[in-house]
């Protein structure tokens, strides 16, 4: 058996005395600004770290989760010195609908589609608390990046119920022209980027984006990237880490813990810990946080912007549960047992963790409740008869997009379906588009 | 006429399109031949999938199957009972990183032991491309034989699905078929996925095993339960013609052969159909002796037009069979757009495309 690798003896850089490094535990240090291993004398004062005297690996961190505690009643973080008890409560309340709404919207799409109405559906359940704190908590121009799970985020941005009717349906008043699969939402208008499939290619784009914005005169623009526990350990988010950290850029990394990447658990998903635990790694500031507290939700983020607008990036880890299937694709029940569902549901809610602050305060009631969800329930049913009736657009918009104008070639094969079409249309859903704009 | 030839002709089975769910084809079965096996019995070409890697893992020790999402039985199904069999050290979990699943495949085949890496869509190969690319179809050849990594087997769904659109739905094989080194496979049902995923598995070079995701449910035959393959490079003749000869693979294959019927009733041109299985390195001798009968080509594939693998066959046969084709070597295939959501129905080679491209290549 081998004895560890140690380092027995010095020789201090600075005197060039011999030392038993072991049998002098403690007598050699490393000066802080050049490097060099000098002894004790020799040393600068306040400038050094002490050296082992054997190799050691660090130990992993194990920074604790911190432990649920019960809300107890706080108020949002101030968001400027003007900020009323007034606009604490419709903030709050507008905060509250938020939720709710997203909660109440996601149950209908998610049956929409079990009845063949739409294709796909992913719903948000038990992240409602993570999106619209986040979201409330940033500035309406500030850029947003998501992965597919952060619908609150884009219903607090004013992004209209209808709209997301319209590209679950695919039809001609998508924003996208139905080219992709449900909840690929995206708007210019709210700054909130289209949404794609691939997993964490949002994370470096979202740095670029950053640098970019830094770049401008008086830029007053954070970027908020989301992803989630399994998106972290795809390639980008390494190098969208690393990216932010070197180039100074303003961004917040928000991760969406939930527990779970389809069936695979945080488990297999990393030795480490979490995701929080790399951040510093990279030089990012770095926080965890319950992400079924809409207050650490919130005034983290808050934190996290004044930061990252001067150019100190930071992660933020939201720690959660993902309430439903991953999506109408899955099953969870094949992974997880509904105990552990329950618990999460029952016991850690963020939509009614947030609820008891504001009865407490007196903003909100079970009467009010009660008219709240019966108005929701028949806005998103309103929306969602309407926009199953509109018309598809045309399908020469097939075409359109590929590159900013329509090439040669591209033109010929859309003139070649018009011919195939004209002789063969009968075979296809042609009343399903219109004809025209 | 025929109950069937009927609802074609009137468009009635054409317009299930446009109910959610109905594919654009009917699978079409085959009877495996005998050498495969006597005993058969109904499978999917899920579990079709599932058996081979079952007579995998059974017969090589060193055989282990990695991924997103496996150990549970995989988001389709493929590789469900596979870990309560064999154990968690040989089918497990990866962390969600595609460029991680095929350089540790990589690695694993290196030193000696049998990789099966599922990527679990294949529009998320690409974080892959560089391990794939760079690496795997290339080691043999950098190190002058020393180092290899043909153990390696990465399998990945592929093709249409009904809704998949830009993200679930992609046939990206082109991609692959560029690089010298790398075999590429795409089974058309249950009984080639087996014997060709089994073949991929014990090949000495690294392959990309593609699995139509719209056939893991919807095509089920009678499969033989031993063990057998079917050989790579081998093209297959479904249906035998003399007028025309439409090559394809995967889900295709049952597009082309719905056409092929259509194309006998009502215009009474006899079609050869023949499946590639193969993409590379393909099946060329097989194609061209066709050719030279029928004198007439058309390659039918999902993915664009543009430097799509049917690019590759349309250049190699009008080099080889120049004087024996009587028109143009057509191409049905989808468009060059990324692929769209609720506009599939107009960017497929359906039916009709297909049909329609039979027609001008025999009216030419």
């Amino acid at each position: 058996m081998s004895a560890p690798f140690s380092i027995q003896c010095f020789t201090c850089a600075k005197c060039k005395r011999l030392f038993n490094a072991s049998a002098e535990q403690n007598a050699m240090v490393i000066n802080n600004s050049t490097g060099a291993v000098v002894c004790q004398g020799c040393a600068e004062p306040g400038n050094t770290s002490s050296l082992a005297p054997y190799l050691q690996m660090i130990q992993e961190a194990t920074m604790a989760i911190p432990k649920h505690v019960p809300v107890k009643p706080r108020d949002l973080e101030a968001q400027t010195s003007q900020t009323t008890r007034q606009n604490q409560q419709e903030k709050s309340i507008r905060i509250y609908e938020t939720m709710t709404q997203l909660n109440i919207m996601d149950r209908i799409l998610y049956d929409a589609q079990r009845q063949g109405r739409i294709a796909f559906y992913m719903t948000n359940s038990g992240e409602e608390g993570n999106h619209v704190g986040s979201a409330a908590a940033l500035e309406d121009q500030d850029l947003i990046y998501g992965q597919y799970r952060e619908v609150g985020v884009l219903m607090w941005r004013g992004f209209p119920v209808d709209q997301f009717m319209h590209q679950c349906y695919g039809n001609s008043k998508d924003l996208g022209k139905g080219k992709q699969m449900p909840i690929h939402y995206g708007s210019q208008e709210h700054n909130f980027v289209m949404i794609s499939s691939p997993l964490s290619t949002q994370m470096p784009q979202a740095v670029g984006s950053a640098y970019a914005f830094k770049r401008q005169p008086n830029n007053s623009r954070v970027v908020c990237v989301y992803f989630g526990d399994g998106g972290a350990s795809e390639g980008d988010a390494h190098a969208a880490f690393n990216f932010a950290a070197t180039l100074d850029c303003p961004i917040i990394f928000f991760c969406r813990n939930n527990g779970y990447a389809i069936s695979t658990p945080t488990t297999e998903q990393y030795g480490g810990d979490g995701i929080a635990g790399q951040g510093p790694g990279y030089g990012l500031h770095t926080i965890r946080v319950d992400g079924n507290d809409l207050f650490a939700v919130y005034n983290a983020t808050r934190r996290a912007r004044k930061l990252a607008l001067s150019n100190k990036p930071v992660l933020i880890e939201a720690m959660t549960y993902r309430l439903g299937h991953h999506s109408t694709s899955d099953d969870s029940t094949t992974y997880r047992s509904a105990d552990e569902v329950q618990k999460w549901g029952s016991g850690d809610h963020p939509i009614e963790r947030f609820k008891a602050y504001l009865m407490e305060k007196g903003w909100w009631t079970e009467q009010r409740e009660q008219e709240w969800a019966l108005q929701v329930r028949e806005r998103v049913l309103t929306a969602f008869a309407a926009s199953e009736k509109i018309q598809r657009a045309p399908y020469h918009e097939m075409f359109e997009g590929v590159y900013d104008k329509l090439p040669a070639p591209l033109r010929r094969q859309r003139q070649e379906l018009d011919d195939h079409l004209a002789e063969f249309g009968t075979h296809y859903p042609l009343d399903r588009h219109l004809k025209k704009y | 006429m025929a109950l069937r030839n009927i609802a074609l002709l009137c468009g009635r089975t054409r317009g299930v399109l446009a109910t959610r769910g109905a594919a654009h084809f009917n699978f079409q079965p085959t009877e495996a031949p005998k050498e495969y096996g006597e005993e058969r019995t109904k499978m999917n070409l899920c579990q079709a999938v599932n058996n081979a890697m079952d007579i995998a893992m059974a017969t090589d020790p060193s055989a282990i199957l990695f991924g997103e999402d496996v150990a549970f039985g995989g988001v389709f199904r493929c590789s469900l009972g596979l870990k309560d069999k064999y154990g968690s050290d040989r089918v497990f979990n990866t962390p969600l990183c595609e460029q991680g699943i095929a350089g540790f495949g990589i690695g694993v085949a290196v030193a000696g032991s049998t990789a099966i890496a599922e990527i679990q869509f294949g529009d998320y190969i690409f974080p892959a491309y560089d391990q794939l690319v760079n690496e795997a179809a290339k080691y043999r050849y950098r190190s002058g034989g020393l180092f290899e990594c043909g153990k390696l087997t990465v399998r990945a769904t592929w093709g249409a699905v009904g809704h998949g659109a830009l993200y679930h739905s992609q046939s990206p094989e082109a991609n692959f078929t560029h690089t010298p080194g790398i075999k590429v496979v795409v089974p058309r049902g249950p009984t080639q996925a087996k014997g060709l995923l089994l073949s991929c598995i014990r090949d000495d070079n690294p392959a990309i095993f593609f699995e139509p995701k719209i056939l893991y449910r919807l095509a089920a035959e009678e499969v033989p339960t031993g063990d057998f393959m079917i050989p790579l490079s081998k093209a297959e003749t479904v249906r035998s013609g003399k007028d025309v000869t439409i090559v394809s693979w995967g889900t295709q294959v049952h597009v082309s052969l719905e056409a092929a019927q259509l194309a006998q009733e009502k215009l009474g041109v006899s079609v050869e159909v023949i499946d590639l299985q193969t993409i590379q390195p393909w099946d060329e001798e097989h194609i061209v002796q066709s050719v030279k009968k029928t004198g007439r080509l058309i390659v039918s594939h999902e993915a664009p037009k543009t430097s799509g693998f049917g690019a590759e066959i349309a250049a190699a046969i009008q080099e080889r069979c120049f004087l024996h084709l009587e028109s143009p070597v057509a191409r049905s295939c989808g468009w060059d757009t990324p692929f769209p959501h609720v506009y599939e129905p107009f960017y497929l080679p359906t039916v009709w495309r297909v049909f329609d491209s039979i027609k001008k290549t025999v009216n030419f």
